[in-house]
């Protein structure tokens, strides 16, 4: 059998209230790894590509990767793949926390949710003991409520993954919370638990994890922490100032998106950034499950009007979309709406740039004001909160805004006011003043994203490489290169974050050590390249083409009209025709004969 | 001599030295083997890493029956001695830290021997919650940062602006 996996599966069905136990599939396990590739596949062979997401049919794999519950850096991550209702691809998203590496040490990889409850039920995993439990006491609850109570119910130690209340009532930007403060974020997976009745699994586990070279494995976590020590992100700028510590950088190039994207520089950034934060709301540092880095911000309100909050976060994401992107620069209204989305279990990117649509969409005339309870204007911090809590509740507009930008703007008449790929919001780099991640926004297969292939690292941070963030030469490569690591990483288990300073033979030598399975830098990157075809391959089933691979119109034709990267637009057309000839696809982004082939996929 | 020293404010919660330190005990990685714990109050945010702190009035040591606790001169380290151990856990019940405990199998007592000196713990703690350090660094560090911070907050008082405290 292979170490590093626990090596059991746990499969619910929830229908037929039934619990069974399968065992990892070991020729999976060496082309897809773990996480977001074995889950992927699993999704791939078992989900109808047309399936309504909401519908029983549609299945939810909660995943860990062979690195999961052991001392490689922050490789505790829990991946939830399944058919993500906001677009209707195969969705992953990833979350930290410490869930993961508790179902390692209760014996299982993965849990695969499948039918529906016919009511609200929890999962009680105590090591080998599983049981499906009434959750009726439960549902309703806010997410760190709901971690309390099925923490009381089964085990103080335990961990916990929860959904809240935007879950409960489907909301497109509703997400997976693990112990109550983290999130899988994107493309509106929650929306699915909720739809299956199923509130949250409280799991516990002291059976441990067996790797398969001790020394070996001694001395890659030892290589690979001495990478990350040496650099400069991992080492000062995420423990020191958190992921906001990005604010700055990217106001500061002119490519921060500004009052939904309508400007790519905020001139009062700084009252957002981590080094406000830190004046101002920092308690202390947190770290995931086996995380060296600590990135995450425990926080407190201060002053004004939400004084007295306590919380996690924000990070820089929601820092930029309830800040910046709606105009705001008030760090306690962005922290106190980031704790909203924590508590609802809200997307913290999709939910604060549909705000902006909203002010942009008001602003402009288009949504009458009869439809909207107060004004919604850009730099109303009191306005941005409360329709933070309207989406959470699903109360009056909150509803509609609660089902993301896309669908708002379109119920509007003006679907190009959505800053959306694939009806996914994007990330805080605006694609003007930045081209590689406009590449990757089009092409990411869960639709805007920015950690499916993180060209930032290159474009902006300088590293592993500098390159010029303006030129489009090298971009095509660069995205591919970027999502092909990331996606091996993403199922190996680690945080992406620890590609500051580690590199693909890291990940390759600590996989190696673990499973047993002998990876070089080569068949990494390959297995993620895999991944990659696998997910377009099912999109493609699922109805998804090449005119897909966009952006919104704003960032084609519309200049940044100030600031340092005045006057640029992305011309996508420079880098996509490249893009798919590097990827071995057609001219309308087909995956060829000969390159799926190459990868086992036919 | 160097000594453990523990600071629950700068634990960011990763759970890296519960993860290491039952790798290099046992081989294997579970945490529910660690001799070192971070214990969480999650309604509150809050984590605090406890271990033994090889205590110099050491009740784990004067309970023992078979004497199968004995400290080392040199390091001053509490080291167990498993061959004559009896399993009484009579060490168990003594430690007012509850830093003495029982593996996972409910076979044998764990107790924490700074791994010979070089704890598995602290390598792995990137926050510095966990630090091994000469006694008189251990101290004079500490005094330093009050020192400053002492400092910072009289200045601040002589100019009668606000102190960040």
């Amino acid at each position: 059998m292979l170490k590093g996996f626990a090596g059991t599966i746990l499969r619910v069905n929830l229908s037929k209230g039934a619990i069974l136990r399968e065992e990892i599939n070991e020729e999976w396990a060496r082309l897809y790894i773990g996480g977001r590739g074995y889950g992927g596949k699993l999704i791939y062979e078992e989900v109808n590509p047309a399936a309504d997401p909401l519908a029983p049919e549609n299945k939810v794999v909660l995943a860990t990767g062979p690195l999961g519950g052991t001392t490689a850096p922050a490789a505790g991550r829990m991946m939830v793949v399944t058919k993500g209702p906001l677009n209707g691809s195969l969705a992953c998203s990833n979350a930290g926390g410490y869930f993961g590496t508790e179902l390692k040490m209760a014996g299982f990889d993965m849990i695969v949710l499948e039918g529906k409850s016919k009511n609200p039920v929890y999962l009680s995993i105590m090591n080998d003991q599983v049981e499906i439990r009434d959750a009726s006491g439960i549902w309703g609850k806010i997410a760190h409520e709901a971690d309390s109570l099925l923490r009381a119910a089964t085990h103080t130690e335990a961990r916990t993954m929860q959904i809240g209340p935007a879950a409960e009532k489907l909301s497109l930007i509703s997400c997976v919370m693990f112990d109550g403060h983290r999130a899988s974020g994107r493309t509106g997976v929650g929306a699915v638990l909720g739809s299956k009745n199923f509130k949250g699994i409280s799991v516990r586990g002291t059976r441990g994890v067996e790797i398969n070279d001790y020394e070996g494995f001694k001395q890659a976590v030892e290589k690979a922490y001495a990478k990350l020590k040496a650099h400069p992100v991992a080492s000062q700028g995420l423990p020191t100032y958190g992921t906001a510590v990005l604010v700055n950088i990217l106001n500061d190039i002119g490519s921060l998106p500004t009052k939904n994207a309508q400007n790519a520089y905020f001139a009062t950034a700084d009252g957002i950034s981590g080094e406000t934060m830190v004046k101002k709301t920092l308690i202390k540092n947190k770290g995931c499950g086996a995380c060296p880095i600590g990135c995450g911000r425990i926080t407190e309100i201060r002053e004004g009007a939400y004084k007295g909050s306590k919380g996690e976060g924000p990070e820089y994401e929601t820092a930029w979309s309830f800040g910046a992107m709606c105009g705001i620069d008030d760090i306690s209204a962005v922290t106190k709406a980031h704790y909203l989305c924590d508590d609802y279990g809200l997307d913290g990117i999709s939910a604060g740039v549909t705000i902006a649509c909203a002010m942009e969409l008001y602003e402009k005339g288009y949504m009458p004001k009869k439809d909207a309870p107060f004004p919604i204007r850009f730099g109303d911090s009191a306005a941005m909160v409360n329709l933070t809590q309207l989406m959470g509740s699903g109360e009056g507009i909150g509803a509609l805004l609660a089902q993301g930008s896309f669908r708002l703007a379109e119920h509007y008449g003006h679907p190009e006011l959505s800053m959306s790929v694939k009806k996914q919001e994007i990330a805080a780099y605006d694609p003007r003043g930045v081209k590689g991640i406009g590449l990757e926004f089009a092409t990411s297969n869960r639709g805007a994203c920015h950690v499916r292939g993180y060209t930032i690292a290159a474009e902006v941070l300088g590293t592993p490489v500098s390159v010029d963030r303006l030129a489009y030469e090298g971009k095509a490569a660069l995205t591919k290169a970027f999502q092909d690591l990331t996606a091996a990483v993403d199922a190996s288990g680690a945080c992406l974050f620890t590609t500051f300073g580690m590199d693909a033979a890291n990940y390759a030598e600590l996989l190696t050590a673990a499973t047993g399975i002998p990876y070089s830098e080569a068949s990494l990157v390959q297995a993620g390249e895999r991944i990659w075809n696998l997910e377009r391959l099912w999109n493609q089933k699922a109805g998804f083409t090449a005119k897909d691979d966009t952006l919104p119109k704003r960032f084609l034709t519309e200049q940044i009209p100030s600031g340092p990267s005045k006057g640029e637009v992305n011309d996508l057309h420079k880098m996509l025709p490249e893009y798919y000839q590097l990827r071995g696809w057609d001219s309308e982004g087909n995956p060829s004969k000969e390159k799926l082939k190459e990868l086992g996929l036919r | 001599m160097k000594v453990l020293v523990v600071d629950p404010l700068k634990c960011a919660g990763g759970k890296n030295c519960e993860l290491a330190c039952s790798f290099a005990k046992t081989g294997r990685f579970n945490i529910a083997d660690s001799r070192v714990k971070i214990h969480f109050f999650q309604e509150s945010i809050k984590f605090v890493p406890t271990v033994c702190m090889q205590c110099r009035d050491a009740y784990c040591l004067q309970v023992c029956p078979t004497g199968s606790l004995n400290r080392d001169a040199s390091n001053g380290v509490i080291n167990l001695n498993q061959d004559t151990c009896i399993g009484c856990k009579q060490c168990i019940v003594a430690c007012p830290w509850g830093s003495v405990k029982l593996d996972v199998a409910g076979e044998r007592i764990m107790k924490c021997d700074l791994c010979g000196g070089d704890p598995a713990c602290v390598k792995v703690c990137e926050s510095g919650a966990l630090r091994f350090v000469e006694a008189d660094e251990a101290v004079s560090s500490k005094q330093r940062e009050t020192a400053e911070r002492y400092m910072d907050i009289a200045q601040a008082i002589q100019r009668g602006g606000e102190t960040h405290a």
